[in-house]
């Protein structure tokens, strides 16, 4: 029996009170932080970043990084339990401080007991980097027996802090944490900052901020920061349209004219960027962009095709070798000399040459097999480069030197300022290849590879093709990178182009989101710009990059800025079950329509 | 109607065989084999290495392929229950190996390294073990645990984010500096075995290994744990059904790979001194090549596979590349390793023993 109804009607149901917060938890994410904690110290972390002063004359960035682990950790042990069926939502409260100060407390207890090994044992010869140093900082200059309590206090009171976010109303939330965000941006980019400030000539704010230029933050520059951000962030909570909505209000003729107008003022952006900001910046960005190019190729191959490639540094190094050899003077044994626009044609039919030669052999072959296969070319390429064997040609461990600047007609690149513009225009060829792909025959037969290989092969995709084509265009790309790298640094090396290249550029698509050009962009400025700019960090770079991997794995696969076909398909099997209740956890049970027989 | 199409259809599906691609893959094929083959003759017909030399190359290629056998089975373990290649085991081999280098170092400052050789070394395989275990086993809890049933490329890009991961903490902890293991008095010189004269210490790493293979496959063949693995490989939704909990089954997993790239560690000692935070990565790769040479899955497999890349990378180099007189071809052992990782990925992904898994998982 069907009846239509018109409007739905609630169905009644009861809600039983939500179970209290589980503590058991919050002692393992405690002891959790704990070992987490220790093992900042004793990798030698918390001393590195100790010389840098975050906020001046208070706040060490080791301290501080040490203490904000307490903090994440106070967070998570506070974090009310996802809604269940049946059950009210659970509300935070005391017991979530509790739980958060318990967290914290066991991981200042982990450090104390570190701080008891260190001072009782000489540990040194294994683990080099227990210092007496490190107890300094550990123990604020205190004897131990009196540091163990204050450090155990802190973690707790750093714990509490971070479960307390979750008592906090929205409005407030949202405008206390990008404010200390902020406050920590400005403390951590001191040279951005000072020489952002220089290039625009508002040198008073660096007085105002700052020490001095590439100083640290004082403390009232910390609080001035802090309360232009609160009040901006407070005040745009309170707006009841966000951006985002004003724009979709504009009608749609209109609509484009205000695209425009934004890529233009983008441009300007970008054109004047180099120029305030200095060489040692715009090398960075320079760096930035090669990686981008080559990830934006990666993605064509494992976004869009589903390829794990683990040897796409192998395209980078065709790319520098041939604009080495056709270009240099010293190139072993071919020296035609021709100049580096004039050997990008070149280079393209070399990238497609070794992007063809790649993937014949791997066109039979599926999912981790082809990673650790594409790897083992990755590898043989680097370590025929450096052979002696072939030394007559690519220069052996010596690599090609005196390669020319790049030259267009009567300009000549040269500094990395001149450099962030033609690598800018490449990332927007790729850019613009990756957007016009993605709808295309190719681009849709990549996809339906990516689905199901065997299907699609059903359904009449060639496969062969597919597989070659995106090997091909992912290949052209990384070899434009390796052409404006080998330009821009004048020299190729076999030992720049290891396996790190190629797990750095998939950290990249991963971080950004895998087949979504703005996620990778975002990619490539959090894991190559940020880590260069922070000195200290650089040593610890690829330990960030491998806990970045699993952690972005485990809890969002998709990426920060994830393409929504991928999302779906990562998430098909949740939204079907699990994420059922999430979604309708925070709404209550979804308005029921009774169905004939049903009630 | 349907004896004609049937009929037909023979003749049509063996010409549809022969693709393009088919052809040179096979022509691939050919010339790898030609070339391998001329280098041999020529490098044979030279006689530039004598009949002994020839049989120390051998016996390396086995000591170092029993340690490559060892890895291997933790990656082939863990492969025929989960499916995926768990990246971070070269990570877990070497922290094993730093283990054995620290605790091997403080023995050696005590009498007991020199007095009781057996008792030092033993000492040295059960700490290499114990913390390649714990490695293993943590590495599973918090990466790959929560991925059951997620895309299989997934617990893949997580294994390499784990494998980083171990790498440089270690990096941190005790320094990127190269360690020597201490040399054991009782382990220098040769000793004869049937007639062939091999270095003691090869010899210890053979026997170590075989010893533990051997513990190994009984383990896995005669156990009631061992059957519950297998059970759990098979299809691990009826090994629920039937009783088995499959999580614990695929922590054990983890922890005799584990355990077995402990005693693979602290062998490597004895054979190649040398030792850093990246040590872990080539013996990973080499043995994860071993595991599909053998035929993923397979424990025996496994120990052929390991024992076969081990010679084929200490003989190839002077046997193909010396042949064709290419210099400083010690260099190129590597890519000799590479090479029979692509060709044997391309051309028996199923591996000498692996008939068990089809295409599909390929």
């Amino acid at each position: 029996m069907s009846q239509v109804v018109d409007a739905p009607v609630p169905v009644e149901v009861e809600f039983r009170p939500a179970p209290p917060l589980d503590m058991s938890r919050a002692v393992k994410l405690g002891l959790s932080g704990g070992v987490a904690m220790v093992l900042v110290c004793a990798i030698g972390m918390v001393a590195t970043f100790q010389p840098r002063m975050l906020i001046d004359p208070i706040l060490p960035m080791g301290t501080f990084f040490l203490y904000m682990l307490a903090f994440i950790f106070g967070w998570m042990a506070g974090q009310p339990p996802a809604t269940l069926e049946g059950f009210e939502p659970a509300k935070a409260g005391g017991r979530n401080l509790q739980a958060g100060a318990l967290a914290g407390l066991l991981g200042g207890l982990c450090v104390g007991l570190l701080l008891i090994a260190m001072t009782t044992w000489d540990l040194r010869g294994v683990f080099i980097n227990l210092s007496p140093e490190l107890v300094e900082i550990l123990t604020f200059g205190l004897p131990v027996a009196a540091a163990i309590p204050v450090i155990a206090a802190i973690s707790a009171v750093a714990g509490a802090l971070g479960s307390a976010i979750h008592l906090l109303p929205n409005r407030l939330r949202r405008a206390l944490l990008p404010a200390l965000l902020w406050v920590l941006v400005f403390s951590l980019f001191t040279d951005i900052f000072g020489q952002l400030f220089a290039g625009l000539r508002m040198e008073f704010l660096i007085d105002l901020l700052y020490t001095g230029r590439g100083g640290a933050l004082t403390i009232v520059g910390a609080v001035i920061v802090f309360a232009v951000f609160f009040a901006l962030y407070w005040w745009m909570g309170g707006r009841e349209n966000t951006l985002r909505q004003r724009v979709k209000a504009i009608p749609k003729d209109k609509r484009s004219r205000w695209q425009i107008g934004a890529a233009l003022i983008i441009l300007v952006v970008l054109y004047f960027l180099p120029k305030i900001m200095g060489p040692f910046v715009s090398q960075i960005l320079v760096t930035a962009g090669i990686y981008l190019l080559m990830a934006l190729g990666l993605n064509i191959v494992v976004g869009y095709a589903g390829l794990l490639d683990l040897g796409y540094v192998a395209f980078f190094a065709v790319g520098a070798y041939t604009t080495a050899i056709l270009t240099s003077p010293q190139s072993p044994m071919f020296t035609p000399q021709i100049s580096v626009l004039a050997s990008i044609p070149f280079v393209m039919i070399a990238a497609a040459v070794a992007g063809i030669l790649v993937a014949t052999p791997v066109i039979r072959m599926r999912g981790d097999y082809l990673a650790i296969v594409t790897l083992g070319f990755g590898e043989i390429a680097r370590i025929l480069l450096n052979s002696e064997w072939l030394a007559p040609i690519f220069g052996g461990a010596q690599g090609i030197t005196n390669i020319p600047d790049l030259k267009i007609g009567p300009l000549i690149f040269s500094t990395p300022q001149d450099y962030f513009y033609p690598v800018f225009l490449f990332v927007l060829i790729a850019a613009y290849v990756t957007y016009a792909v993605q709808n295309s025959r190719w681009g849709r037969a990549w996809m339906a590879m990516r689905e199901d290989e065997s299907v699609a092969e059903a359904m009449g995709v060639n496969i062969v093709t597919a597989k070659l084509s995106a090997f091909v265009v992912g290949a052209m790309l990384a070899s434009f990178g390796g052409t404006l790298f080998a330009a821009q640094i004048g020299s190729v090396f076999p030992h720049t182009f290891d396996i790190v290249v190629s797990i750095t550029v998939l950290v990249i698509i991963i971080v950004g989101g895998m087949g979504s050009v703005p996620g990778v962009v975002l990619g490539a400025i959090v894991l190559i710009v940020l880590p260069n700019l922070l000195r200290e960090f650089s040593e610890y770079q690829f330990l960030f990059y491998g806990v970045l991997l699993i952690v972005m794995m485990l809890k969002r696969p998709e990426g920060f800025i994830p393409s929504k076909r991928r999302a779906q398909e990562l998430h098909s099997e949740e939204l079907s079950q699990d994420a059922w209740l999430e979604i309708y956890g925070e709404k209550g049970l979804p308005e029921q329509v009774p169905e004939g027989g049903m009630a | 109607m349907t004896e004609a199409a049937t009929v037909d259809a023979r003749p049509v599906r063996r010409a549809a065989r022969i693709t393009p691609i088919g052809i040179l893959l096979w022509a691939f094929r050919i010339a790898a084999l030609a070339i391998i083959l001329y280098g041999s003759y020529l490098s044979i017909s030279s006689g530039r290495l004598s009949a002994s030399q020839w049989r120390d190359l051998f016996v390396f290629g086995i000591s170092t392929g029993s340690v490559y056998a060892l890895i291997a089975l933790g990656y082939t373990m863990v492969y025929g229950v989960l499916r995926f290649i768990n990246f971070a085991h070269g990570e877990v081999f070497m922290v094993g190996a730093m283990m054995a280098f620290y605790v091997a170092n403080a023995l050696a400052l005590t009498p007991l390294w020199a007095s009781s050789p057996v008792v030092s070394l033993l000492i040295v395989l059960v700490a290499a073990m114990a913390t390649s275990t714990s490695v293993a086993v943590i590495v599973e809890r918090i990466a790959y645990r929560p991925l059951r049933g997620a895309p299989r490329l997934i617990p893949l890009i997580t294994s390499i984010g784990a494998s980083f991961t171990i790498q440089y903490i270690v990096r941190g902890l005790v320094g990127p500096s190269t360690k020597a293991f201490p040399r054991m008095v009782h382990l220098r010189g040769t000793t004869e075995i049937l007639g062939i004269v091999i270095l003691k210490s090869q010899l210890v790493v053979i026997v170590a290994a075989l010893v533990m293979m051997a513990a190994l496959y009984l383990f896995v063949e005669k156990t009631r744990t061992g059957k519950s693995m297998r059970a759990v490989a098979e299809d691990p939704e009826t090994a629920a059904l039937m009783g088995i909990d499959v999580d614990k089954t695929i922590v054990k997993v983890f922890a005799i790979g584990g355990a077995m790239a402990g005693v693979a560690g602290a062998l490597w000692g004895l054979v190649f001194p040398s030792l850093n935070f990246f040590s872990g990565f080539l013996p990973g790769i080499k043995a994860f090549t071993s595991a599909v040479l053998g035929g993923i899955g397979n424990i025996v497999g496994a120990m052929i596979g390991g024992v076969s890349i081990g010679i084929f990378e200490s003989v190839g180099p002077s046997l193909v590349l010396a042949g064709y007189e290419i210099p400083a071809f010690s260099q190129l052992k590597d890519v000799v390793a590479y090479a029979a990782l692509v060709l044997v990925l391309i051309f028996r992904p199923t591996g000498i023993l692996g008939e068990r898994l089809a295409q599909d998982r390929t």
